[in-house]
């Protein structure tokens, strides 16, 4: 039997298109996974309780993770890129703060002022991460667990020259109501986050600079050679997290109405979870928008169900923590078995 | 290599001129920043820190990170302060804590190791985990009625100095890790791999096995200054050392170790050490709190590295306007 020229190229390509398809495939089975996870946490919890699956209950827990989510899809972005930001808590600790403490000072502004100026803030702290990652050539984890403490530390600059606390009745009504107010029955806060999610979403999916993002996640080196200005769009996603952590601090303050300067500490290893659980790579250039609010809901689900089943809130951090490993740890098996397939496939064709 | 040897050098050199410089500041500031009591202050409110940083050296310049020891500290406090209030003797308290450490620091490093993970991402994991397991183990109690002969460790001096215990415990450890990274094999290798793995792979080190170490030696002695640090504050709570991975890490850093791997001495870090303890000091003197404290450090180590790359750059910028001055000059 002879082979041609023709019949290597067409059993090549198959195999290219396999591949293709094997990576969307896994996507898939991942985010599919997610569902199950969930469903099985809902039925197991449900069976105990019951009242765990009311529609009421349904919505507590998406209302739960709203704020989350928001800075889940800033940070999303940022670890596409195969960087990460590690200073979200912090971000939004002093955008909550601050936001509150205008309002407080000048309870007859124009509420928008106040939620530009929040968000303004968050860009700006943003920027500040993106500079020292992309042009200052320091590595991600470093110069954004310097920030995570120095932004921080701003906060209690400001409130040790301010004010301690922030309380309910300090700010206008009008400005808390952005957490309460509700469009079509459905709370505004969870509509905010859906519609941030679908538009960074569409936008990661469809439009050229969302490919060029996970071109730089996947391979730094090519996707420069390649004519991607990997600096400006490193920065950029570094700006949009910050900007994002602007908007859910200022929510923040809304929902929570009493604030102080330790608020959202420690909401970093929160939104990592949602995150790497959802299937984003952390090593970057894979994962979508859509994974990481499954991965927040999972979570969110969780926290809700240690409540309604009276497991101690103790058990929660642990459990982010768990939720990290198991995701890499399964990613990381997905991946070789990924390669490992790939292999053989080329080696048949 | 010559330049190299001289970049680390005028490194430490100048290490050496910020803690000069710091020690007059901190005298000019306040008149008891040079008694012997407040040497005893400085230096037994930054033992924990200082010895944890001896590992995490020795863990950067082979390529690692751990961001988990100061949840490793807070769950091994967490674990010997359960053990003594339950009527155990303190000697199986502190040995159990030092074995909590040593597992949890043998967990990374077999997910490091076995898994082919990055230390990253596997020890912010570790980092939440343990530092929830403390939670789970105590909740909000603490426990603080530890016998005077255990809190001596962490308040008491040796006598006739103003020496703390837990200084002398430093500078054995200093002692130790020095000759194991600069004298031994195993110093050579782990400068090895952390310039290149794949070399050090090939020219017959057993990479897997002396990460593996590194990460159970990170775990033991964090757990060994959360017993220090328990007997200091006389109180085991769940939280005890939040955020101690920033002060770690930036003493390294600061101490001239590169990020990547491969570059750095242990001179440096306890240089740095020394500087960062005087700075805690002096704002302390000043009763500036320890959150707007951490501010300083956060902006201390993003500086340690940016510092050096952007001094990299404008050399470079240098060297190439000479270059094409001098290439202009020749046609």
């Amino acid at each position: 039997m002879t082979t041609t020229s023709q019949d290597v190229e067409r059993a090549r390509q198959r195999g290219q298109v396999s591949q293709a398809r094997l990576f969307r495939l896994v996507n898939r089975v991942r985010e599919l996974g997610l569902l199950v996870v969930l469903l099985l946490i809902i039925l197991f919890v449900g069976i105990q309780a019951p009242r765990f699956l009311s529609i009421d209950n349904f919505e507590q827990i998406l209302l739960s993770i709203a704020i989350l989510v928001i800075v889940a899809v800033g940070e999303t972005l940022v670890i596409l890129t195969r960087n990460v930001d590690l200073s979200v808590g912090s971000m939004v600790g002093v955008t909550a703060f601050v936001t509150a403490y205008f309002f407080k000072q000048l309870p007859d502004v124009n509420l928008l002022l106040g939620i530009l100026l929040g968000c303004a803030l968050g860009l700006v702290l943003g920027m500040i991460n993106g500079l020292v990652v992309s042009f200052g050539r320091v590595p991600a984890i470093v110069a954004t667990l310097g920030t995570l403490y120095a932004y921080r530390g701003l906060v209690f600059v400001f409130a040790a020259n301010t004010t301690t606390q922030v309380n309910a009745s300090d700010v206008p009504s009008s400005y808390l109501a952005l957490a309460t107010t509700q469009i079509f029955g459905i709370p505004a806060l969870i509509l905010i986050a859906a519609v941030i999610a679908i538009i960074v979403g569409y936008y990661l999916h469809a439009s050229p600079t969302g490919r060029q993002l996970y071109a730089i996640g996947s391979n730094p080196e090519a996707a420069s050679m390649i004519g991607i200005r990997r600096d400006w769009l490193v920065f950029a996603t570094f700006a949009a997290s910050g900007l994002l952590c602007g908007l859910a601090g200022v929510l923040w303050g809304a929902r929570f109405a009493t604030v102080d300067a330790t608020d959202a500490t420690g909401l970093e290893l929160q939104v990592i979870a949602a995150v790497v659980v959802g299937g984003v790579n952390i090593f970057g250039g894979s994962g979508t928008i859509l994974g990481a609010v499954l991965g927040a809901i999972v979570l969110g689900t969780l926290q809700n169900a240690l409540n309604i089943l009276n497991i101690s809130q103790f058990w929660l951090q642990a459990i982010y923590g768990a939720a990290i490993l198991v995701a890499v740890i399964l990613d990381a098996f997905i991946t070789r078995w990924l390669q490992r397939t790939i292999l053989t496939r080329r080696k048949k064709a | 290599m010559k330049r190299l040897k001289s970049l680390l050098i005028s490194w430490e050199a100048l290490l050496v001129i910020l803690l000069l410089i710091s020690v007059v500041i901190g005298s000019v500031l306040s008149p008891y920043f040079l008694s012997g009591f407040n040497f005893n202050a400085l230096t037994s409110n930054t033992m924990e820190i200082a010895i944890m940083a001896l590992p995490m050296t020795l863990i950067i310049i082979a390529g690692e990170i751990d961001l988990s020891v100061g949840s490793v500290l807070g769950l091994s406090s967490v674990v010997l302060g359960l053990l003594w209030e339950t009527g155990h003797p303190m000697w199986l308290a502190i040995g159990v804590a030092l074995l909590v450490g040593l597992i949890a620091g043998c967990l990374n490093g077999i997910l490091v190791t076995k898994l082919a993970l990055p230390s990253l991402v596997i020890t912010i994991g570790t980092l939440a985990l343990y530092r929830g397991l403390a939670f789970v183990v105590l909740g909000d109690q603490a426990v603080s009625d530890f016998p005077t002969s255990f809190t001596n460790l962490g308040f008491g001096s040796i006598p006739g100095t103003e020496i703390p215990w837990s200084f002398l415990i430093f500078a054995i450890l200093v002692a130790i890790f020095g000759v194991v990274l600069h004298v031994s094999r195993w110093g050579r290798q782990i400068y090895a791999m952390g310039n290149n793995k794949e070399a050090a792979r090939f020219s017959g080190i057993n990479v897997s096995r002396v990460k593996l170490t590194l990460f159970m030696l990170s775990g033991l002695i964090a757990a060994l200054a959360g017993v220090i640090f328990t007997a200091r504050l006389s109180s085991a709570r769940p939280d005890n050392a939040l955020g101690f991975e920033l002060y770690v890490v930036t003493v390294v850093l600061l101490g001239g170790v590169n990020i990547f791997g491969g570059r750095g001495s242990l001179l440096g870090v306890v240089l740095a050490i020394f500087i960062v303890a005087i700075l805690q000091n002096v704002l302390g003197l000043k009763n500036i709190s320890g959150d707007i404290q951490s501010l300083a450090i956060g902006l201390l180590l993003i500086l340690s590295v940016l510092g050096p790359n952007v001094a990299r750059r404008i050399q470079d910028v240098i060297a190439r306007r000479r270059l094409v001055a001098g290439s202009s000059q020749q046609t």
